[in-house]
């Protein structure tokens, strides 16, 4: 559309880079300050509350779990959050907070929902102005926001005390960990954000839809005439803020961020992409602080950033260039299918190429409708295994398990015993760093060749062609990596979706993180080995590009004959319609 | 038994305080400080009835309003309680075809080529409720036609609507439809709301 755009897009791009990277150490510094048990800034307000929440729940704040004991608590406490969302979406007919009378939810749909919701991936196989009602919204989804997100990066924070500890056994105490992230980095971001939402036009009431006369009646396609149009109203703010901070990015509505009410003005936008980047990235900061060497951190930081931008750049062009078969019917500029027109082209690919690099999955554009290339950088991003920034804790703790792996075959190829910050590489380092990465790969591949080799997998399908075979390999690479966006054309609410849908985001998210507190209690173990000549530096440019290349190697061994038959294909056929 | 003890307690009092108070107070402050947009930014008549909201886009398909983007929103065009985009890939024939359908309307009426592609297909929420300016700069020999209004004076209205990049860079330059058709509406000194 406006092609002169192109300046004000990158300046919007840049400028968004620019401000990232400024808050990653404040914001890093203050949450390992916190995670610490330092005071903070907010500590006089905060700590009250925190320390009658540990007297009532009988927390102990000088009580350490051993790996073992903070993996058990995780998961009790996660399968306590899906027991209890299952019962409220199951009940919704009979809860309060219900002004439209929405029915419960499926049995299958509520398996998929719960599960969903407390992995951090936030797929959403039902519409949410259609289908949840106010309590929903609230005491189930936006507590489950908060919570899945506290439990990412409480399994981060442990890894991190793993390498910064030395000769020791406890990594930490999971209760008080979800809790200080709750208390003093989700809660006071999400307030702030909240309300700058309500400012620019997100709605937060509690009423009933609003009924509109039109200013237009007109005649719908079924010859039935509309003048009225139902306005939905709730408290969409509120979970808006968390859903972004949180990388959770379920929607408050079906069209997600592109709804008007929860992304109306540039503005959110902007801050939208920035709030569900910030803590990804500053937590590569809080390691740096936690470990000593804030070298470190950066190194993790320029790696992510480095495959971050080269995705942006690809999805900007893929978009501008537009889509060939459109232009020829005298259509030009952008296609702008599944776009909305106040995001700009900048706005919108900037936030598809975040929320996928982000394990985050709100959409502000319908990815299915996204030219071939856009839609495979974003399904790349994806199957690299949310390591680019990735979601809140999951993608940082992915990550150290990639540099691991990659300090490994660097000690391989020069024949030294590896070592990272001073632990030495061992056996077991590996088994579960190997583990926490081809865990949601090996579910991917399975779960897509279900799905294709079944009649129940196939009849979802609603794009013909490559595209098909896309839609359903988004589908698992979004669940098992716990991101949340589809090819929405796509028909997944039915049992064989939710099902398999829900049993690819449980794997993807426990499984990695149970193997990541393992290899976190292996390294706390372990005596510090100070640096020597034959030590690989692991803050210096050679180490971030290494670590990229072996990110890029092990997603492009996993994926490339899948990929190459979906998008590649579609871009072929795309661009041969000239 | 120690552990589940633990867990339920803070569970509850985490969610108390994530799910109960934090909404609650959002609501409170919102509501206090923004109230007209925390309901929803809606647009009332002389009379006060609810003519819709400057932030949900509705549907135009007289020729004297300017038109707004295709919707695919479920039964109907911009229903508000079923929002969501078409879905279609880009090479999807379907596409193609509703693409070329909407040129075809657009040529009966009278608008020329070529076709900003925002005004040709669909929105992602499919209650987008702004088109591009060169969207509305195009439709304006039809606006004008249809109302015996000078072409010029439209064209003056419409670049006043035109609300530019935040800060100017951020974004994009947009036309809000809604707003512009009833302060059309306004300039023909005809109450809007009326058929």
């Amino acid at each position: 559309m406006q092609n002169a755009g192109i300046f004000f897009d990158v300046a919007e791009i840049a400028s968004f880079l620019v401000i990232l990277t400024l808050l990653v150490k404040p914001l890093g510094v203050y949450m390992a300050r916190v995670f610490e048990g330092e005071k903070v800034l907010l500590s006089p307000v905060i700590s009250p509350i925190e320390r009658l929440i540990c007297r009532i729940a009988g927390i102990r704040r000088d009580d350490e779990m051993d790996w073992k004991q903070y993996a058990l608590s995780m998961l009790v406490f996660n399968a306590l959050g899906i027991a209890v969302l299952l019962a409220i979406l199951l009940l919704q007919g009979m809860l309060p907070l219900n002004p439209q009378h929405l029915p419960a939810f499926s049995w299958d749909l509520a398996i998929n929902t719960a599960v969903s919701f407390v992995s951090n991936t936030n797929w959403q196989a039902y519409g949410g102005e259609s289908a949840a009602s106010y309590a929903t919204q609230m005491a189930g989804l936006t507590v489950q926001n908060f919570l899945s997100a506290s439990t990412g990066i409480a399994v981060a924070i442990a890894l991190i005390r793993g390498f910064a500890r030395r000769s020791a056994q406890t990594i930490g105490n999971f209760w008080l960990d979800i809790t200080r992230c709750a208390l003093y980095v989700l809660l006071p971001l999400a307030f702030v954000f909240s309300i700058f939402l309500v400012s620019q036009g997100v709605i937060q009431n509690f009423s009933q839809p609003v009924k509109a006369s039109l200013v237009e009646q007109y005649h719908s396609s079924e010859e039935k005439v509309v003048s009225e149009q139902i306005i939905p109203m709730g408290p969409v703010a509120s979970q808006e803020a968390i859903k972004m901070l949180g990388t959770n990015g379920g929607g408050y509505f079906n069209a997600n961020s592109a709804h008007p009410f929860e992304n109306p003005t540039p503005l959110t936008n902007f801050f939208e992409i920035l709030m569900m980047a910030l803590i990804a990235a500053s937590l590569t900061a809080t390691f740096g602080y936690m470990v000593g060497d804030s070298k470190q951190g950066w190194a993790i930081y320029t790696a992510m950033m480095i495959i971050f931008i080269a995705a942006i750049g690809i999805l900007y062009w893929a978009e501008a260039s537009g889509n060939p078969i459109l232009h020829g019917l005298g259509a030009y500029g952008p296609s702008m299918e599944g776009k909305e027109v106040r995001m700009g082209l900048g706005g919108t690919t900037l936030f598809s190429a975040t929320t996928t690099a982000e394990s985050c999955g709100a959409v502000n554009a319908m990815h299915d409708s996204l030219t071939p290339v856009g839609g495979m950088v974003s399904m790349t991003l994806m199957l690299l295994g949310e390591v680019v920034l990735g979601g809140v804790g999951s993608g940082l703790y992915t990550m150290l398990a990639f540099a691991i792996t990659a300090v490994f075959i660097a000690g391989l190829m020069i024949g030294r015993t590896p070592e990272y910050l001073g632990k030495k590489i061992e056996v077991f380092e590996i088994w579960s760093s190997m583990t926490t990465i081809l865990s949601a790969g090996i579910v991917v591949l399975v779960t897509v060749a279900i799905a294709l080799s079944t009649e129940a997998g196939l009849s979802s399908i609603m794009n013909p062609g490559a595209h098909g075979l896309s839609e359903i390999l988004y589908a698992y690479a979004s669940a098992a990596n716990n991101n949340g966006s589809a090819f929405a054309g796509l028909n997944a609410n039915t049992v064989f979706y939710n099902l398999t849908t829900a049993a690819a985001m449980l794997v993807g998210r426990f499984v990695p993180a149970v193997a990541v507190l393992a290899l976190s209690g292996s390294l706390v173990k372990k005596k510090y080995i100070p640096p020597s000549a034959g030590t690989l530096p692991t803050h210096q440019t050679a180490f971030v590009l290494w670590l990229v290349i072996v990110v890029m190697i092990v997603g492009a061994l996993t994926y490339f004959p899948a990929l190459s038959l979906g998008p590649i294909i579609e871009h072929i056929i795309m661009n041969g319609v000239r | 038994m120690r552990r589940i003890k633990t867990a339920l307690i803070l569970f509850a009092l985490l969610a108390i305080i994530t799910g109960g108070i934090y909404p609650a107070i959002v609501t409170l402050v919102a509501r206090t400080a923004f109230p007209a947009a925390a309901r929803g930014s809606l647009i009332f008549d002389a009379g006060g009835n609810v003519l819709g909201s400057s932030l949900i886009g509705q549907q135009f398909s007289d020729a004297k309003y300017f038109w707004p983007r295709p919707s695919s929103t479920a039964d109907h065009p911009y229903n508000a309680m079923a929002s969501g985009g078409s879905q279609l890939g880009p090479t999807n024939p379907e596409l193609a075809r509703e693409v070329s359908e909407r040129i075809d309307a657009l040529k009966a009426a009278g608008v020329s080529a070529p076709f900003p592609s925002d005004l040709v297909t669909s929105s992602a929420s499919g209650l987008d409720p702004h088109i591009s300016p060169e969207a509305a700069l195009v439709q304006i020999p039809r606006v004008a036609k249809a109302r015996g209004m000078n072409e010029d004076d439209i064209r003056s209205i419409v670049f006043r609507m035109i609300e530019d990049r935040a800060l100017g860079f951020i974004g994009a330059p947009r036309v809000n439809v809604l707003q512009l058709n009833i302060k059309l509406g306004d300039m023909e000194g005809k109450a809007y709301g009326k058929r």
